[in-house]
């Protein structure tokens, strides 16, 4: 290991679980044990940082990753980062690169011979592989090479696809054994030609969760082997030692300690000392001094008060004591009084290394507070503008008119902008760290400060009417006190209830858990409303037939008249009760009646397809059932039927072509998911070779834009023609079997069901539960949101990044393109929500002969996304420094920034079809 | 009249808290390793039988509704067949919302069928001392503007805080908390607590 002419084998599995070289389990890493037993092997258990699609940068530059770098990672630029890499090209090492290309983007320019493998296709396991293998034989044999790097990704492909219980898994493992013994033996035999040891370094990036996934923090997750090979470690027989738990950082600092590099200079890791325990001990010493030094360095551009901290304290005292060792070592004095000392010294350099590098990782990232003030300001702003303007928004004009010209306001405003340029220019000129909002262009920052005072000038002046208002209010006691439904106050609790669970992590992490038990309240409240209504007229009909009946008619009138509108001044209770419940005879009735336990039914189905969260993510479900290899022919049959039932639910409201289209569309769904081998057809007994799909996945995207294509024309022909409702309604259900048809083919085969149930739901709640009792906007929209929601967890969603689908964006690419990539993994995610929000599109403008519901609709689902997210923002804000920031908070503010961006796009749509409806 | 009616209200009810008191304290001379929180099966079990006793017991002594015109002994031996009937229809009743709430279908089927049977003791065994097997009364007694004494009216707040108790205890399911079914407690726990004050509240407005 001295110097620099050591040359490393470094082969590296991604995915690899910590047990592979462990003994309890490896029955399959057979040569791993006979190594650790030949006492050529240091055997560890690394621990990772919590990433997603973890890139190599952590390992080679041994800093730690930012979690920002979740959202870089996925398309990787060049790094630029001090790291082991750039120090070996620097020092003129001939590096060979095979497998996953992130590296070959990472490194552009420092491999003499590379060959990278995308790694987008999750559902190949093989390919991947034998690209990097087939190099393998002709690559040992040359040996003019001073750094070969592997990256095998078939592992990790498994996982991703089928899990980490997989028969898949064990061939796999054989098969890295196999290559790790190639390696080895390839690599011992030039030994004996060169007498200079190699190493051979085999790690995983990252470990795999319960359900093959990664990107959390959870144990499975972060731990993974490191196993280092050489034939300069020296054990002594009958030295067994446990596998050690060591970071993931230190890798990097050891192997440029290795290979007689400097250490990249954002490393936080320290030296694996049992690496260089063979050295002589002044060597080992050097060796500690140097790492000792890069840390304390860094430390010090970090740490204002870098003297105070113990780790440098105890830095300079074995520096001290290094000296002296050095001294006695000078002067021949070879006792024992040289090798306590020494002994003492290595101890105390180890010491203070760990306490380096501890007080380094502890480094809180540094906050960026003005641009969040600034963020957090405009949102709030625009929330306090929503409450405000509710009463007027849900009265029957559904305006949302902000009175901003004013003269007073107009004041107001030129001060506000002054006092927060001022504000603006102190801040950043007295800024020592970066800052996101001082480095953009005066011009944006100027537009962000006017938009900030511009909105809050218009809360001033809702605030002012708002108070005027209250004061005619109270001068005129006419004004009839609204009562409120149990519904709507079960609606009002549980948004509170949702919004104050945000502030636990555990709630976070089991957020579906919060939906399903909403939307199954919701349901049993439901329930009581429907049996109160019916059960209740079955007494009092009888007596007072004709009386009943004519005041259906003139209740139903009147509640034509009104604006389907508002949850806060509709008068419930008696005139609820006379809806058009009775007018309904018996199998419908009983349908009905039916309604809410076959909706809660289907929920708790659904609820057992996918475990999700984090405490219960392990449990068996319905969707490991079957995704196994085992049950092909189950999820064929299941997927086929879905697609059926899919078509039946879908079909009835639409015209004839895209009738068609839909059916052919679905048709192709299911070839695509036998061409990459999901599904099989009855008729395919052997499973014949797996292509991408890409004709079959194209074939159906041609269907879905054609049929959204019909949709629009519908849409704009209503527009222009202006005459016939019925043209609109079909236009937007196009628009909505079109989103179905994407999502049929996005979603994975055992998912289907989801998108069944939903659409089932979506019908019987249409046919038995809104029609018949006749809610009124605002309540269909809250239900359609609770809806929504659940259905985004159903889906097998979590509030963790490691959930995300990423292989539904890559339906139908051959590369990785990103613009459609991360629309179509956007809207596989968020597919629940999204076509909950088109349903209510589609119901609304077909159901309610009121112009105002879809404006009102528009407003509350505004106004419902946007309060638990701002809430949410104020939470973060002040819990920055909790100790699952990074691991919980942080990706629930990534989710949630995404899902007021789609509800933005949603509410956009809502109200371009609010403007075709006032024109018409 | 209302006065009395009063007094025996407040009575009854803290008896009934006496007797779930009673159900922690007794069965500890009797049982060995008996704790609320190890041996909370049959904690329930006792609890449920000493709710029912009581509830029985102050039905017989009160009789809020002194109304059974027809005494004879076959009638009484009906109704009671169905009030029995009612309440076991009632335990499945809860137990298939239990499930349906996300309660696991097969494993833990005692717990959950336990848990059904205490809150139908705590709902269903009043309505039906009170009320006896009428379905359209209690429709009536739990809908708005349905209650006709101050009897009903106290049945009716216990009734609905015992379900929000219930509905509460289920929130913090998600909390890091080691053993779930513990909540099942803590549900009992919340669900009492929040009848106390309610029926302290439905007796002081009265």
């Amino acid at each position: 290991m001295s110097g620099s002419r050591a040359s490393i084998g470094h082969s590296m599995l991604r995915g690899i679980p910590a047990e592979y070289g462990d003994q309890a389990t490896s029955s399959s890493s057979s040569l791993c044990r006979a190594l650790r037993h030949s006492q050529k092997a240091r055997n560890y258990c690394s621990q990772g940082h919590n990433n997603h699609r973890k890139t190599p940068k952590a390992l080679m530059t041994g800093s730690l990753p930012g979690f920002i770098d979740v959202v870089r990672n996925l398309n990787s630029p060049e790094l630029l980062e001090d790291n082991v890499i750039s120090q070996a090209k620097a020092a003129g090492k001939r590096i060979i690169f095979y497998g996953d290309e992130t590296w070959v983007k990472l490194f552009p320019k420092h491999f003499v011979e590379y060959d990278g493998t995308t790694s987008f296709f999750v559902s190949d396991y093989t390919e991947v592989d034998d690209n990097v293998t087939r190099h393998l034989d002709k690559v040992l044999k040359r040996g003019d090479w001073d750094m070969l790097i592997l990256h095998y990704l078939g592992l990790d492909h498994i996982g991703h696809v089928s899990g980490p219980s997989s028969p898949l898994i064990g061939h796999k493992l054989r098969e890295m054994d196999s290559i790790l013994m190639k390696i080895h033996t390839s690599l011992l035999s030039e030994e004996r030609e060169t007498l200079v040891p190699n190493l051979l370094v085999l790690c995983g990036d990252h470990g795999m969760s319960e359900t093959g996934g990664h990107g959390a923090s959870s144990m499975e997750e972060l731990n993974t082997a490191l196993i280092l090979i050489s034939s300069a470690f020296e054990r002594k027989p009958g030295d067994i030692r446990r596998p050690k738990h060591v970071q993931q950082t230190d890798l990097a600092a050891t192997l440029a300690i290795g290979l007689g590099l400097p250490i990249p200079g954002n490393s936080v890791g320290s030296l694996l000392f049992p690496t260089v325990e063979g050295r002589p001990v002044r060597e080992q010493l050097r060796f500690l001094h140097l790492n000792a030094v890069q840390l304390s360095k860094l430390l010090q551009e970090n740490v204002p008060s870098y003297e105070k901290e113990p780790g440098f304290e105890q830095f300079k005292m074995s520096e001290r004591l290094h000296g002296n060792w050095i001294r006695l070592y000078l002067e021949e004095n070879n006792s024992e009084v040289l090798f306590n000392l020494g002994a003492k010294v290595r101890r105390q350099y180890l010491d203070a290394l760990r306490t380096l590098s501890l007080s380094l990782s502890r480094q809180v990232a540094q906050y960026d507070i003005y641009s969040m003030l600034v963020g957090t300001v405009v949102v709030l702003e625009v929330l306090s503008l929503l409450l405000l303007s509710i009463p007027e928004a849900l009265s029957n004009k559904a305006e949302l008119e902000v009175p901003l010209w004013s003269p007073v306001f107009s004041l107001l405003f030129y001060l506000t902008l002054l006092v927060l340029s001022a504000l603006h220019v102190i801040v950043c000129t007295s800024a020592e760290s970066s800052c996101y909002f001082c480095g953009l262009s005066w011009l944006t920052a100027g537009g962000v400060m006017v938009l900030v005072s511009a909105l809050l000038c218009a809360v001033v002046s809702a605030l002012a009417k708002t108070f005027g208002d209250g004061k005619f209010l109270s001068k005129n006691p006419a004004h009839p006190k609204p009562r409120w439904s149990e519904l709507d106050v079960l609606i009002l609790l549980g948004t509170m209830g949702h919004v104050l669970s945000l502030g636990a992590s555990s709630f976070i992490e089991e957020e579906h858990q919060t939906w399903y038990f909403l939307i199954n309240t919701l349901c049993l409240a439901l329930c009581h409303e429907i049996y109160r209504n019916c059960l209740l007229r079955d007494d009092s009909e009888p007596q007072q037939c004709p009386h009943v009946e004519e005041e259906f008619i003139r209740t139903a009138a009147a509640l034509q008249d009104r604006s389907t509108g508002c949850d806060t001044l509709e008068p419930h209770g008696v005139s609820r009760s006379l809806t058009s419940l009775d007018t309904l005879r018996g199998y419908e009735k009983w349908m009905v009646l039916a309604s809410p336990w076959v909706i809660l039914t289907c929920c708790r189905l659904l609820r057992s397809l996918n475990q999700t969260g984090v405490q219960w993510a392990h449990r068996p479900d319905l969707g490991h059932w079957l995704t196994s290899s085992d049950h092909k022919a189950e999820l064929s049959v299941l997927t086929a039927l879905s697609l059926i039932v899919i078509f039946a639910l879908v079909q009835r409201k639409c015209s004839l072509t895209s009738k068609v289209a839909l059916a052919l569309g679905l048709l192709g769904v299911y070839c695509y998911r036998a061409a990459i081998g999901n599904v099989l057809f009855p008729w395919q007994r052997d499973s014949k070779d797996i292509s991408k799909g890409v004709i079959e996945a194209r074939f159906v995207h041609v269907f879905v834009l054609g049929i959204l294509f019909t949709g629009t024309k519908d849409l704009l022909k209503s527009q222009v023609i202006a005459t016939d409702v019925t043209i609109k309604t079909v236009g937007l259900w196009e628009i909505y079997s079109g989103l179905v048809l994407l999502a049929a083919l996005l979603f994975r085969p055992h998912n289907l069901p989801v998108l069944v149930f939903s659409l089932l739901i979506q019908t019987i709640m249409t046919k038995f539960i809104w029609k018949p009792l006749r809610h009124d906007a605002a309540e269909i929209t809250i239900m359609h949101y609770w809806f929504g929601q659940a259905f985004f967890y159903f889906q097998g969603n979590s509030n963790n990044i490691a959930t995300v689908d990423i292989s539904a964006g890559f339906v139908g690419l051959d590369t990785y393109i990103e613009v459609p990539a991360v629309f179509l993994t956007a809207f596989a995610t968020f597919a629940g929500p999204v076509l909950w929000a088109s349903h209510l599109v589609s119901f609304l403008s077909s159901e309610t002969s009121s112009g105002s519901a879809l404006s009102h609709a528009c407003f509350c689902y505004a106004l419902i996304c946007s309060f638990p997210v701002s809430a949410y923002i104020i939470l973060v804000t002040s819990l920055r420094y909790h100790l699952f920031i990074w691991s919980v908070f942080s990706p629930k503010l990534l989710y949630e920034g995404m899902h007021i961006l789609i509800t933005a796009a949603i509410c956009v749509f809502f109200t371009a079809m609010d403007q075709t409806n006032t024109k018409s | 009249m209302k006065d009395t009616d009063i007094k025996r209200l407040l009575y009854t009810h803290l008896l009934c808290i006496f007797s779930i008191i009673l159900s922690i304290c007794i069965p500890s001379f009797f049982l060995e390793n008996f704790s609320i929180l190890e041996t909370h099966l049959t904690w329930l079990c006792i609890c449920s039988v000493f709710v029912t006793a009581v509830n029985l017991v102050l039905y017989l002594i009160v009789k809020p509704n002194a109304s059974s015109k027809r005494s004879s002994i076959s009638y009484k031996v009906t109704r009671f067949l169905k009030c029995c009937i009612y309440f076991l229809m009632s335990c499945f009743f809860f137990h298939v919302i239990f499930v349906l709430y996300g309660a696991p279908l097969i494993e833990l089927v005692l717990e959950t069928f336990l848990f059904a049977v205490i809150l139908s003791t705590f709902t269903t065994v009043p309505c039906l001392c009170l009320l006896g097997p009428n379905i359209k009364a209690w429709l009536r007694v739990f809908s708005r503007n349905g209650v006709t004494s101050i009897w009903e009216n106290s049945l009716q707040i216990t009734t609905i805080s015992s379900f929000i108790g219930t509905w509460l205890g289920a929130f913090p399911i998600p909390l890091d908390w080691e053993r779930p079914w513990q909540m099942a407690i803590e549900r009992k726990k919340m669900c009492r607590s929040f009848c106390v004050p309610g029926m302290v509240l439905g007796t002081v407005t009265q």
